[in-house]
């Protein structure tokens, strides 16, 4: 039965430039009950979509054409009370950001009971106990004390459950999901995911997911729709999406993610060229036309492309869908016989390295005797959840901070206490960073080309206007734009764009190590592949050595040559990233793998969950960091004995007091995959 | 919460205590000396030096400091009022008490006798406008950010930008050009004498009008800035796709968080119109305090201002205070 059928829907914006088309046309229908995924990047019209089925598009935006029926009625043409009842009744919507989508001066209770009072419960005393039930629904320990707080009160993953909470309190039909896990650690999005999938069976409501991330949404839905400018150009049941994609968007999409199991040296990513348009932006032929490697005039620039049915179930708005070759195929990853980079030589080696804020009677442990080593020419990825000191270690390694005790050394001389002003040019030009948002890195008043110049002068590696310009152009060059760019204004430039200025502008002063935050994870998926692709090119052919810090294990997996697993300030497991992705591991290692949502519903992982949050670095448990939440726990000893470090092969070391034996029997986590 | 307003009050004190430290150095420093001021012009040097010798002048600036805390908190008696120098300065309540600012050398009256009435005519002329500028600019503002960019927004964001645009006096000839010259409904001028002919009432109307007027329009574009910025919120998108009538996602969401930022702005007001309105008591020749302390100082009155400096610091540290500890009950993120 159909409970949601949009119809030639057609969504647009007024602006001083004039009305766009953010939706040029679209249609779709969702069953009662079923998991829909609507994939597509940032731009491509997803929130637009959700926000028109809601009647909510702002005093510029309207549905100029095509209907949105929701149980045989038009939302488009309903009355304003009618469609208050809907809202939050039948149809109930997950916010990607909680922390922005809950009132921050009220408390989470009365936020709740706003639900059913307006939705027919009279009785407050009945409005309170639904709401304390609709917590324990979704798995929050402690209803009544949570109704009482506010949301700065809770973590971003209770929030978002308490969203999720109030979006289920009046039992809606419909559960629109916008990315709600964007911004959430991958063990919480996990939970989070299993949740929306547990509440489904529960509850059976419909769920219409859209998100960017193709891997969330192998995870849920059943049916996915592809999103690209405003039209939906693929549409098929999520098997058959990941096993024949017949959109050359689709292929590009999932090209451009690295596949479990593959490295940068099996099967390099493959970036989609382009950029996406903006609303109105695309041809009204094909709208994918301008980036497509298999367009061709005559065919793909004319005229609209109806959806064509490839098989049942499965349209694709492709007019060459059935010409297209098909996809290679993945190459078989090869982790073990690895070339050897790099001459061996150790470009930073920390050594019992802490950082630790006194804070009153208490402390702060942000990194705890940390121990870990990279080489020249080597990529060294740092993983672990918000709050596990990643970022700690990388702004004492910048100098931004400083170590409470122990040593860094980078090349030759100990760091640890000495931050940047401390430093010599030269000693501050070996060492850069860049970081996850280029937006915030970039003085808007200043065209791009003048941090490049500045670095450049104050490294002294160039002198005199001419040789400034030189170099200069030289950078950009080097990551790919052309040299006219450099009298732009970031606001000028697109996200990928600013990202390599932000490359360019490290390796200006030519640092021996390079410092890489969340680099790519602002960015959209189809630009991702093209920064990370950049940033290998340039590291290798400089010899650089790459710190790279990242929650996504998939991109870790793909892009390091060793990799640290760190969890509240400690080095849980740290070895070579082919040893460390198979038994034996860490069961933290273990449990973020278990996270990471696979973007192929064929790979099923083994799926452990970690129950609770990081504890407080201000109360650090006495034995093994991880015991509070460690699902494979051995007993007292785990709590109060700090764990033993164990060798597992050369290079590998696990902390844990569960024998090597043991930890090789585990299953591995990812099975299907070779 | 109580330990919290406990210790913001030992903090407003120890504020009290060094400022009144710096205001009793600026006035000393202050052209003309206190025994030529009593004695006025005509005295004789000889005469001038005299009291200034009595009246230990001489003395390093500390021990006068402390010598004038003295007088204050009723340890000592004032140097000034001592019946010996034949001044005549007497004060009726006695020689020593606490609260004691020493005499008026401008009004020829312990100051107590002159400050206190002001400030009181002034507490009424700003209570009464303070009524009326804050409902007036609540309105304004939040019925204009509630729908930003809307007809009735920019009407209203118009009339609050002509509002504050007119400066006081031009409101003030203004308003009396239509209501005293032209129709006679109001007196023209406002000594706050019962026996001018009008009742007080009838007195307060104008100043306080254009003290609303000018200020209002201020408040209600800071409030307006603050609504709209909270109806753009993700919160309200939330309250809205709830389920819930408009009403109540404007007076249960938006209203309160909305008025978080303005809160500080509106309570610095009352600063405003304790001390500076000089411009519309002088043009309706009220007395207020604002004309009371720009006349002390005009004259070298130093005795009082610096008691009317005091006071005036005190509205400052103390509205300082309430805005704080409104702030934060209004956001439960400032507290902790």
């Amino acid at each position: 039965m159909t409970l949601l059928a949009i119809r030639d829907l057609r969504v647009e914006y007024t602006t001083v430039r004039g009305t766009v088309a953010a939706i040029p046309e679209l249609s779709l229908e969702i069953g009662a009950g079923e998991a829909f995924g609507l994939v597509g990047e940032s731009g491509c019209g997803k929130s637009t979509l959700i926000m028109a089925i809601m009647g909510y598009l702002g005093r510029n935006g309207a549905v100029a054409r095509g209907q949105i029926l929701f149980e045989g009625r038009d939302l488009v043409t309903t009355d304003s009370e009618t469609l208050r009842r809907l809202r939050g009744g039948r149809i109930a919507i997950v916010y990607q950001e909680p922390a922005t989508a809950l009132n921050p001066s009220m408390t989470i209770g009365r936020q709740l009971m706003e639900v059913p009072r307006a939705h027919g419960v009279r009785a407050p005393a009945e409005a309170r106990e639904r709401a304390a039930r609709a917590l324990a629904d979704v798995h929050l320990p402690d209803p009544e004390s949570v109704m009482r707080r506010y949301p700065h009160q809770l973590s971003g993953g209770q929030k978002q459950r308490v969203v999720i909470a109030m979006a289920l309190l009046a039992n809606p039909a419909l559960l629109l999901l916008d990315e709600p896990t964007t911004g959430l650690d991958v063990t919480v999005e996990a939970v989070v995911l299993d949740l929306l999938n547990e509440l489904r069976q529960k509850y059976g409501t419909a769920l219409f997911y859209i998100s960017h991330n193709l891997g969330v949404i192998a995870q849920v839905c059943e049916r996915i729709g592809v999103m690209y400018a405003g039209r939906l150009v693929e549409e098929a049941p999520a098997a058959a999406l990941f096993a024949r994609p017949r959109h050359p968007y689709t292929r590009g999409l999932l090209a451009s993610l690295p596949r479990p199991g593959a490295d940068k040296r099996s099967a390099p990513l493959v970036p989609i060229p382009g950029v996406v348009p903006g609303a109105g932006g695309a041809p009204e032929s094909c709208g994918f036309v301008t980036r497509c490697a298999h367009a061709r005039p005559g065919i793909c620039d004319l005229r609209p492309v109806p959806m064509l049915a490839a098989a049942p179930g499965h349209g694709v708005r492709c007019a060459r869908w059935a010409e297209l070759p098909a996809p290679p195929p993945v190459a078989a990853p090869s982790l073990t016989n690895r070339p050897v980079l790099g001459d061996g030589t150790v470009v930073m080696a920390a050594h019992d390295l802490s950082r630790v804020f006194p804070m009153g009677k208490r402390q702060l442990v942000a990194n705890d005797r940390l121990e870990m080593e990279a080489q020249r020419g080597h990529v060294l990825a740092l993983v672990g959840e918000s709050g596990s000191g990643k970022t700690t270690f990388a702004k004492v390694l910048a100098g931004l901070d400083v170590a409470s005790g122990g040593s860094l050394r980078v090349l030759d001389a100990d760091v640890a206490r000495r931050p940047v002003r401390r430093r010599g040019a030269a000693e501050v030009a070996a060492v850069q960073m860049v970081f996850q948002n280029p937006d915030g890195t970039l003085n808007p008043s200043h065209p791009v080309g003048w941090p490049l110049a500045r670095s450049l002068r104050k490294f002294g590696i160039a002198r005199g206007r001419r040789d400034i310009e030189a170099r200069v152009a030289g950078l950009l060059e080097m990551v790919r734009l052309p040299p006219s760019v450099r009298h732009a204004l970031p606001r000028q430039l697109s996200g990928g764009q600013k990202q390599r200025i932000a490359i360019a502008r490290a390796f200006a002063g030519n640092p021996q190590l390079l410092i890489a935050d969340e680099p790519v994870s602002a960015l959209d998926v189809s630009v991702q592949a093209a920064v990370i692709n950049l940033l290998l090119r340039i590291q290798a052919e400089h010899q650089t050595t790459l710190v790279f810090i990242s929650h996504d294990l998939g991109l870790v997996r793909y892009i390091a040559d060793e990799v640290v697993v760190m969890y509240l300030g400690q080095v849980m497991e740290s070895g070579p990233v082919a040893a460390l992705f198979d038994p034996p591991y860490h069961p933290y290692t273990e449990a973020l793998l278990s996270a990471v949502p696979v973007p192929d519903p064929t790979i099923r992982s083994a799926r452990i969950r970690l129950a609770g949050e990081i504890p407080s670095p201000l109360n650090v448990p006495k034995g093994c960091r991880f015991a509070t939440r460690c699902p494979r726990k051995l007993g007292p000893m785990c709590d109060e004995t700090p764990p033993p470090r164990r060798a597992a092969g050369p290079g590998h070391r696990i902390h844990c007091h569960i024998p090597l034996d043991d930890l090789r029997m585990v299953e591995p986590v990812f099975r299907g995959a070779s | 919460m109580t330990r919290y307003i406990l210790r913001r009050t030992l903090e407003m004190l120890v504020t009290l205590l060094v400022a009144s430290f710096l205001v009793f150095v600026v006035t000393e420093f202050s052209p003309g000396n206190v025994a030529r001021k009593t004695l006025g012009a005509f005295a004789l040097q000889e005469q001038v030096d005299l009291l200034y010798k009595k009246l230990h002048l001489n003395d390093p600036l500390l021990v006068r400091y402390v010598r004038w805390v003295g007088v204050l908190t009723g340890i000592e008696a004032d140097p000034l009022q001592d019946p010996a120098l034949g001044l005549g300065f007497k004060d009726p309540r006695r020689a020593r008490y606490f609260g004691n600012f020493g005499y008026s050398t401008l009004y020829k009256a312990p100051v107590n006798d002159v400050l206190w009435d002001r400030l009181g005519n002034t507490a009424l002329l700003a209570g009464l406008a303070f009524a009326v500028i804050v409902p007036l600019s609540l309105v304004l503002g939040v019925l204009a950010g509630m729908r930003a960019g809307s007809v009735l927004d920019r009407a209203l964001s118009t009339l609050a930008i002509v509002m504050t645009s007119i400066p006081e006096y031009a409101l003030g000839v203004l308003l009396v050009a239509v209501f005293v010259v032209a129709l006679g409904v109001l007196p023209g001028t406002s000594p706050l004498d019962p026996n001018a002919g009008w009742s007080i009432a009838a007195q307060l109307v104008l100043p306080v009008s254009v003290l609303a007027l000018y200020d209002a329009g201020y408040v209600a574009r800071i409030v307006r800035a603050s609504m709209a910025e909270v109806m753009a919120r993700p919160f309200v998108r939330t309250a809205v796709l709830k389920g819930l009538p408009r009403r109540q996602v404007i007076v249960n969401h938006a209203l309160r968080n909305a008025l978080i930022a303005p809160f500080t702005v509106i309570l610095l007001q009352i600063n405003w119109l304790i001390g500076g309105v000089v411009v519309t008591e002088l043009v309706f020749a009220y007395p207020g305090f604002g004309r009371m302390l720009l006349d002390a100082s005009l004259f070298g009155d130093v005795a009082l201002i610096e008691a009317a400096t005091l006071v005036a610091l005190f509205v400052a540290t103390a509205t300082q205070l309430l805005s704080d500890v409104g702030y934060r009950v209004l956001d439960p993120q400032a507290r902790r």
